[in-house]
Order: C-alpha cells, then sequence, then structure tokens
C-alpha cells in the first residue's frame, strides 16, 4: 500500500454500499464501526445500515457519550475505545496446544488464521498506530506469525476524519488527521446540505480494482476542494494539543519530577489506558494444563505495565508503586519507545484520555513536567 | 549422542516450545540444582545467553545456560527453586522431558576480552551464567591475561559446583575467591560480601574487563568498587534480570528504560544501564 498517487474519485453512500459488497464478495471479512451499549466499536458489517449513521461522540477526559447530528453522515466522529489491535494483535490468542503420551509430549503450534480482514472506516491515526505495531511485531527481531498472516492480508478503508474528538491530538504527534500512506483506499465523507458523496483515493493496485467494480466518477476540483476543507477543519479543531518535539529528552531527564507523585495518587492503576492504546503492544502467557496432566496449552492475552504481576521477579515486582508504573508507562509510549522502535508509540488519538475513569491527561502529565501551563504551551 | 548435531531451522512459531529430554540432574545445594538437555538439533550458543524453559503444563521461565558453550549438543541449566515453574524443573529427573526455546540474548564479550585482564564476578546463583565464559576463557587461556573469578554466597551450604571450585582452585593462571556471608567454625575461607576480595586479585585496571552477575544490589555495589579500583565502566559487563514472558522482544515485560533486557541483554555494558539503575522501580 502506497501514498494516493490518482486523481480522486467520487462515489454516493450507494456507491460506498456498492464498494461495501465488493470487498465482502472478494472474500473479505469486512469490519467496521458499529453503534453497540452507547459507544461506537469495531464489528462485523454487512452493508452501510450497520455503521453509525448520523451519530457522533462527546468525548472528554473521562467522558464519552453520543449524541445525535443533524445530518447523516456515516463516519462523522472520532474513534472509541476500540481499535484495529483487537484484530491484528488479538486480546487472547492460543499459541500452541501440547499432549503428552507417555514418556513423550509434543507441542503443536496453532496455525495462523487464514481470515482476510477488509477494515472500514481506518482513521489516519490508526494507519499510524499499526505501522507502530509492525515495527515490534514483524519488523524487529522476531515476527509474530499470527499478526503477520492477518496483517498482510488485511485490506485497509481509511477515512479522513471530518470530525477532531474533544481528546484528540493527532496534529500534535504529526499523525493525522489527513490520511498519507498505508491504505488501500481512502474516503473523505462529503456532507453538502442535500448531497452526501464520499471522495475516494486509491493507494494500491487492490484498491484500484475494487474501486473499478463500484459506480464512480471523477471528483470535480469543487469536491476535492471540499474534500482538503473538511481535513482543515479537522486539522484546526483538535480536542487537545501537546509539544512532542522534544519528549524523550524531557521525560528521562525528570525520572524523578514531583509530577509522577502526583499523577499517582489519582492514576488507579486499572491499565484501561493500555487497553485502549492502539499501540501498547505487551501480553503475557498463560499455561494450563487439563486435571490429568496430559494435555496443556498456552495462551496469550493483552497484559498491562500497570499491574504488579508485570514486573514480577522472586521476592516482589520491580515497580512495586503506581508512580514507577504510570511512569513506565508514559515514558515508554513517549520516550523511550523512540529509542527502541524509531518513533513515539503515541498517535494523539485521546482514548486513554478519554477512557481513564479519572481524566487523567497525558497532554496534561507532560505540560506539567514541562513546568509551563496550558496558556504557554507551544500548541502543534 | 552425535557429535555433531545438524543445526535446527529458526523456528517457524518463535512461543513454541520443543520438548527435550533431561539426560542428568544432579542436585548443587538445597535450592538448586542443575540439569542437562540434549537438544535434537543444534543451537549452538554464546557465554551469557539463555534459554527459555518450559515445565509441562505449569508455566515457561528464562534460565541462562550454565554449561560449556563449546558443548552445544549438551545444553546445561544451573537453577534455584523460588517458584512454581522452577520448582516444577526441579522435580524433574533424567528421561523426562522439558520445553525449549532459545538461545536468546546477548552474552558476555568473551571475543572483545582478547588481550585484557577479565574478572569474572558471581554472587549466588549468579555464578551459573558465568561458567560458560569461565570455560571459554579457561579453554582459550593464552589469548588473555590475568584471569579472576570472585563468587559469593549466603552461607558455605549454599556454595554451587562445588567440585569444580576446587578444581579451578587448583588450575593454574585461575585465581579464584570465594566468600560466604555466614559461616561456621570450619569454613576456612572469606566471609563477608565479594567486593573487598577485589583488592586481593591480581589485575591491571587499566586493561581489564570485568563481567559480573547477581543480585542488582551486588551488580551496583561491585561496578562501583570496580571504578574505584580504576575499571573504566564502558569495560564492565553486568547481566541483568527481569520478568521474561517471550524472550523475542515482544511481550515487553523486560523492559529496562529504552532497553528490552530479552534482546538487548541480559548482559549490558555498564556505562549503558548505569544512570538507569540509579532510579528505583526504573
Amino acid at each position: 500500500m502506497a501514498k494516493a498517487d490518482e486523481a480522486a474519485a467520487t462515489i454516493t453512500v450507494e456507491g460506498l454500499q456498492a464498494l461495501l459488497r465488493a470487498i465482502r464478495a472478494g472474500g473479505y471479512r469486512a469490519i467496521g464501526p458499529t453503534v453497540q451499549n452507547q459507544a461506537i466499536v469495531y464489528d462485523d458489517i454487512e452493508s452501510v445500515d450497520d455503521l453509525p449513521r448520523g451519530v457522533t461522540d462527546e468525548q472528554d477526559g473521562g467522558r464519552y457519550r453520543l449524541a445525535r447530528r443533524d445530518d447523516d453522515a456515516l463516519f462523522g466522529y472520532a474513534v472509541g475505545p476500540h481499535s484495529w489491535k483487537k484484530y491484528l494483535h488479538a486480546p487472547k490468542l492460543r499459541l500452541w496446544t501440547a499432549e503428552r503420551v507417555g514418556e513423550n509430549a509434543s507441542v503443536t503450534p496453532e496455525a495462523p488464521p487464514t481470515d482476510r480482514l477488509a477494515f472500514i472506516g481506518v482513521r489516519a491515526c490508526e494507519i499510524r498506530a499499526i505501522e507502530i505495531q509492525d515495527k515490534v511485531l514483524v519488523n524487529d527481531m522476531y515476527v509474530d506469525p499470527h499478526y503477520q498472516a492477518l496483517r498482510e492480508s488485511a485490506l485497509i478503508v481509511a477515512v479522513n476524519c471530518g470530525k477532531a474528538g474533544g481528546t484528540c491530538f493527532c496534529v500534535s504527534m504529526h499523525a493525522g488527521p489527513r490520511v498519507e500512506q498505508g491504505f488501500d483506499l481512502a474516503l473523505t465523507e462529503l456532507l453538502d446540505g442535500t448531497e452526501h458523496s464520499f471522495l475516494v483515493e486509491t493507494g494500491s493496485d487492490e484498491g484500484r480494482a475494487l474501486l473499478a467494480q463500484v459506480p464512480h466518477r471523477l471528483a470535480s476540483s469543487r469536491e476535492v476542494e471540499a474534500g482538503e476543507a473538511v481535513i482543515e477543519h479537522t486539522a484546526a479543531s483538535m480536542g487537545r494539543n501537546m509539544r512532542s518535539d522534544d519528549l524523550n529528552e524531557l521525560l528521562m531527564s525528570n525520572l524523578e519530577h514531583p509530577r509522577w507523585d502526583e499523577v499517582a495518587t489519582r492514576c488507579l492503576s486499572c491499565t484501561n489506558c493500555t487497553l485502549v492504546c492502539p499501540t501498547c503492544f505487551c501480553t503475557s502467557v498463560e499455561d494450563t494444563s487439563d486435571l490429568s496432566g496430559a494435555r496443556a496449552e498456552r495462551w496469550r492475552r493483552w497484559d498491562s505495565c500497570f499491574t504488579m504481576d508485570f514486573s514480577y521477579i522472586h521476592g516482589g515486582s520491580v515497580r512495586a508503586s503506581a508512580k514507577s508504573r504510570y511512569r513506565q508507562w508514559m515514558t515508554h509510549k513517549l520516550a523511550t519507545w523512540i529509542d527502541q522502535f524509531g518513533s513515539s508509540g503515541c498517535v494523539g488519538c485521546g482514548r486513554c484520555i478519554t477512557w481513564c475513569p479519572v481524566g487523567i491527561d497525558i497532554t496534561e502529565e507532560v505540560r506539567a513536567i514541562r513546568g509551563g501551563d496550558a496558556s504557554t504551551e507551544d500548541s502543534r | 549422542m552425535p557429535q555433531t548435531l545438524k543445526a535446527c531451522a529458526p523456528p517457524p512459531y518463535p512461543m513454541a516450545p520443543t520438548m527435550t529430554p533431561v539426560t542428568r540432574f544432579i542436585r548443587e545445594s538445597a535450592e538448586v540444582f542443575t540439569f542437562d538437555l540434549a537438544p535434537e538439533c543444534a543451537t549452538p550458543f554464546a557465554p551469557g545467553q539463555f534459554n527459555m524453559l518450559y515445565a509441562f503444563g505449569v508455566g515457561e521461565i528464562p534460565i541462562s545456560i550454565s554449561g560449556d558453550s563449546q558443548s552445544p549438543e549438551r545444553l546445561t541449566h544451573t537453577i534455584r527453586a523460588v517458584g512454581p515453574v522452577s520448582a516444577a524443573l526441579g522435580r524433574l529427573k533424567a528421561g523426562d522431558q522439558v520445553g525449549l526455546r532459545g538461545p536468546f540474548g546477548v552474552g558476555w564479550p568473551v571475543e572483545e576480552a582478547k588481550g585484557f585482564d577479565v574478572l569474572l564476578i558471581g554472587g549466588g546463583i549468579g555464578l551459573a551464567p558465568l561458567r560458560p565464559a569461565i570455560y571459554w576463557l579457561l579453554r582459550h587461556r593464552a589469548a588473555y591475561g590475568r584471569v579472576g573469578v570472585l563468587y559469593g554466597a549466603r552461607t558455605p551450604e549454599d556454595l554451587i559446583f562445588g567440585a569444580e571450585l576446587e578444581e579451578w582452585r587448583r588450575t593454574p593462571d585461575l585465581q579464584l575467591r570465594v566468600a560466604v556471608e555466614r559461616a561456621g567454625p570450619d569454613w576456612t575461607g572469606d566471609v563477608g560480601y565479594v567486593t573487598p576480595l577485589l583488592s586481593k586479585l591480581r589485575f591491571d585496571p587499566a586493561d581489564a574487563i570485568a563481567m559480573i552477575c547477581g543480585p542488582e544490589v551486588m551488580i551496583r555495589a561491585t561496578a562501583l568498587a570496580l571504578e574505584d579500583a580504576g575499571v573504566a565502566d564502558s569495560r564492565i559487563f553486568v547481566s541483568m534480570e527481569r520478568n521474561m514472558k517471550c524472550a523475542i522482544g515482544h511481550c515487553g515485560h523486560c523492559q529496562f528504560g529504552p532497553l528490552f533486557i530479552c534482546k538487548d541483554g541480559p548482559v549490558h555494558r555498564y556505562d549503558r544501564v548505569r544512570s538507569l539503575l540509579a532510579y528505583r522501580e526504573l
């Protein structure tokens, strides 16, 4: 998948429906945003009717509410609690089973899934997040075969955000809102009074082949300009901002800053931030056996640096205090990730702020450590 | 046992262990035991590297290889029973099987140390990951300057590799000092920590490389003493331990600042970790 490389096309809502049909007919399992339990979450979708029509979200520290829009937008909201890592890097995965026959045991690895996933409505920050997880799970010293199989066959239909969420700061992290690479198709939703259409950019041969199966026409220059205006408006209305050019030096030279103690008085170590984060990749393994001891399995599950078990070595946990665990999470996300994988681990999606039950705001914590306040914060 | 094993193919499933027979099990002390595994294909290892060992149905832990890297057809591990998995491994006997993944990580700088005086300092079970380096140095003795081994344990009963310690004591060109923290009247060796024994070793601080393995507090104290003696921090190497679930840089548990102990270590150059070691709970 590459950068958008040719003139944009325009499709209607019916065209989007045809696109979903073509994707599913091509053997993909289509997954996209849906409304469930008063939140926008990713799930299997069959048609445009499964998308959250006319719905938006209100997000702030520790707060998430859905609301009605006064139009029929299908992508008129920011990201919800799910991210695509739910599919690519499963929350729970059996890695292998083992069987003991007499003196000998043998281990049978779980074969990688053969599902071809089509992600519908992937935002720029989420593409960046997937690319960040690629660096950890595929492009480092060892390959995770399950992630690799799903990732390589995945189709990405991206969406340029038409609305910035209340906790969004992708602009600060240079991760959005414009989708620039890593997609097969990229949509920009255009809502112009009575007209409802989508600009479509193609980013791969597969994307071009799909578009060719769908009724579309060349976008007019007015439509292209309208699409630009949507993205510019989103970029200009970020709910949060954070200076990000010096975070490695700033945080690693402030490992004993009093703010860590202060945030520890609020942090519940609940692990929400790590579960909703689209880049957090940490896992644990659970080795189990049946009662006879003849069969055993290993499961991998998401883990969090906020638990005591995470750093346990005989005698106790290395990070016994909430302060040290919050510091580990934030310094890893914003600072040491750069040493490890060449980029920040943060994409500015704002999920950790929204889904923190006490509304801890990573941008505010950085500001506090920087010693400045919001009024002097040098934005974006 | 064939003398040369066919090399193992790179495992397509890096989290899947290979069940491997235990060929020898010996008890070193009340808590510590050593066993050999006979892998079906060769997984050459460097001194200081570790394997992930799986006790069937119980769990998996990282264990440094304590045997001779020049005989990789026999993988020796020395383990202290401290948790459920190490305790389960301690109940094995010859003929049983252990799940094996590895080897992993960066080992001791035995090549870089050629031409230098070499100091190896182990605390407790920390002597086990150093033993492959000692074997290496003895096998290539002429390539190195003076070699000194310091080993500290809690009591004489906790000492591991007893017969070998006697052998090393008699080995020409190998300085060995063993200290215990507490001892009865029949102990004739040194009492206390290992750090004061540094002054008993003959070495040229300007031309020495040190390798340390033991509890973190012992590592810090020993590195400090070495620096006081004039050894540069870039010539001190320390082997570190953290919680580890995968050993392949994916689980995130072993992070230490920017480092993954599993793939950037377990052996680290001290000047690259000393500032991080200064922070509590990092």
